[in-house]
């Protein structure tokens, strides 16, 4: 115990420094790199075949700079089709990792996912009741109705119970997803017929086959908007880590910080599952994976969560709509044949280390 | 720093009934009483971590309790007692926590973070392994780097509840001795202990708590007498001298089985 400020090994220290904070930058600037060479790329695939350079010179042609080197139908497949499918796929992925970090962090709970509070059930029931009932609204507007009536369901399950704590939340949300999950699967059992069945199937798993650009749009902004500040929060996450006491006294106010990030990720959570079903395992496996990329500091890990989460689901979208190109695969099956191996990978792997 | 008053009421029970003490800069005030007595309570409260029903903290003409939290955390910093996070962050980077008040919510930049980070982990001694995880450390590391991560604040008051405790004897001295060179620097430090003998070799200042309230306080010399012991801990007590250092040293015992006519507690 030294009291001189004269310091042992500033080597050492200067190097620990370097890994501490450089790392997570070069990883965020790869992975960004990794996000636009994913997105150009995945545009190419499909079973019109086209080349990166005609896909840029495509894109660069509607944002107004030079001429479409393609003809009229394969621009169209370009900008009306793939390209805000595959914009859709990254904004989701985004969402859906980053609120799963977020979760898990304010649960407490390696197991928490952007799901917990009854969000996918909620929107399951509004879109099957659009698809199914004939109620007449755009299938992300009940959607999104419905995750949002889900949530106040929830906390208002949460209150009545209560002072509304993490737990109390977490438990009534657990309660509603039920709830919800029951309704849905009598509403199809009741009505289904036919060709509306797949449909309604595909909806349940999660699928982007839908996303246009009013996709886009509502998952870009509610990721502007509501993600982005989200992302920039990992501090006082961090300040969480000893416990509510240590938080609040350097600073935290601890009870609007949980409800602010709580209210936070139910929003973005619900904006993605109303422009793509409830996709699976992207929130709830992505942040163990960069845990083991960058350390447990939610500073880096979150909007480093973000980025892989986009180019998880880009690749894994691709993959849906190619693999048994004409048919399609609903993309959260997809996460969940590659996250359950990955999770149990993961698991493995922090045994052997522990 | 002058506490005033602070009542803190649990539903109908009162854990800190009315309590005022003074604990100079540039002095170890240790804060002292039985198990139970509203130690921790107390000093949360002055923390402003437990909201008191009623009181004040005064310090540089102003009141901590009705700052801005974050200001607060600036001139204040509390390590409670065993803090423990499961998540394996480094060390360097619990110290950096020290620097949240000085950032905005969303973590704008610090200019002096890396300064005041650098020079908290030498000054507590934690420097040698700054890159270690705070999982894997030992009970008296552990506390260090907490200490480090308070200083961190760049705290003109530093509140500590029972730091020494589950510590090795030695790591106990370690950790008192640096919060004696800290106040000697000029820093308020008031620690809660129950540990009476090492507080009289280390405390200037002394506060003691019994049943809620503070009992008496002063100088540590002055305060701790006999009398005050036998009444507060129901021990008897003699000052004497530290033969290795020469230092006072408060000698305890039971109270005597056939013990003179006077209240315990």
């Amino acid at each position: 115990m030294s009291r001189p400020k004269a310091v042992s090994k500033p080597g050492a220290r200067v190097s620990t420094r370097r890994s501490a904070a450089t790392r997570p930058a070069v990883v965020g600037v790869l992975l960004t790199a990794g996000l636009l060479a994913s997105i150009a790329a995945a545009v190419t695939i499909g079973s019109a075949d086209l080349s990166v350079p005609d896909v840029i010179g495509s894109i660069a042609a509607h944002l107004g700079i030079g001429q479409s080197p393609l003809d009229t139908l394969r621009d169209g497949i370009v900008w009306e089709l793939r390209l805000p499918r595959i914009l859709t796929a990254a904004c989701v992925g985004a969402g859906l990792a980053l609120s799963g970090a977020v979760m898990q962090a304010l649960t407490r709970n390696q197991l928490a996912d952007p799901y917990l509070l009854g969000l996918s059930s909620g929107a399951s029931l509004g879109a099957v009741s659009v698809l199914l009932l004939g109620v007449a609204v755009l299938l992300p507007v009940a959607a999104f109705a419905g995750a949002l009536a889900a949530l106040a369901v929830t906390l208002g399950l949460a209150g009545a119970l209560g002072r509304i704590t993490p737990t109390r939340t977490v438990l009534a949300g657990v309660a509603v997803s039920s709830l919800a999950g029951a309704i849905t699967s009598f509403v199809i059992f009741w009505s289904v017929t036919g060709d509306s069945y797949r449909q309604i199937l595909g909806w349940l798993l999660g699928s982007l086959s839908g996303a246009r650009w009013p996709a886009v749009a509502i998952a870009g902004i509610a990721l502007l908007v509501v993600g982005v500040p989200i992302a920039l929060s990992g501090r006082v996450l961090d300040a969480f880590a000893f416990g509510d006491t240590t938080a609040s006294s350097l600073g935290v106010p601890v009870q609007a910080v949980r409800w602010v990030l709580l209210g936070g990720t139910a929003l973005l959570t619900g904006a993605m599952v109303s422009v793509s079903g409830a996709i699976g395992f992207v929130g709830l496996v992505l942040p163990h994976a960069v845990r083991l990329l960058t350390g447990p500091g939610h500073r880096a890990l979150l909007p480093l969560a973000a980025l892989v989460g986009a180019v998880f689901l880009v690749w894994a979208d691709t993959l849906a709509r190619s693999l048994f190109d004409p048919r399609e695969l609903p993309v959260g099956i997809v996460t969940a044949l590659i996250g359950a191996p990955v999770f149990a990978l993961l698991l493995a792997r922090r045994r052997s280390e522990a | 720093m002058r506490a005033r008053g602070i009542t803190v009421r649990a539903g109908a029970a009162t854990l800190v009934d009315d309590a005022s003490f003074e604990a100079p800069a540039g002095a170890l005030t240790a804060l002292l009483g039985p198990n139970g007595a509203g130690k921790s309570t107390l000093l949360r409260a002055v923390a402003g971590v437990e909201r008191p029903a009623s009181g004040s903290v005064e310090h540089d003409d102003a009141d901590l309790l009705a700052m801005p939290r974050r200001r607060r955390a600036r001139v204040l910093a509390l390590i409670e007692q065993e803090a423990a996070t499961e998540l394996p962050l480094t060390v360097r980077a619990v110290v950096g926590l020290g620097r949240t008040p000085h950032e905005t919510l969303l973590g704008g930049r610090d200019p002096d973070a890396t300064a005041a980070i650098d020079e908290a982990m030498a000054v507590a001694g934690v420097a040698g392994f700054a890159s270690r995880d705070i999982t894997s450390l030992s009970g008296g590391e552990r506390q260090r780097v907490m200490l480090a991560r308070a200083l961190a604040q760049q705290p003109r008051i530093l509140v500590l509840d029972e730091p020494t405790n589950h510590l090795d004897i030695a790591a106990q001295l370690e950790v008192l001795d640096v919060l004696a060179d800290l106040a000697a620097a000029g820093t308020t430090v008031v620690v809660a202990l129950h540990d009476l003998t090492l507080a009289a070799a280390h405390a200037q200042h002394v506060v003691v708590m019994a049943h809620g309230r503070v009992v008496a306080s002063g100088p540590t010399g002055e305060t701790l007498t006999p009398e005050l012991l036998r009444e507060v801990y129901g021990v008897q007590a003699q000052w004497s001298t530290n033969p290795l250092t020469g230092a006072p040293l408060l000698a305890v015992a039971r109270v005597s089985r056939p013990g003179p006519t006077g209240s315990g507690s």
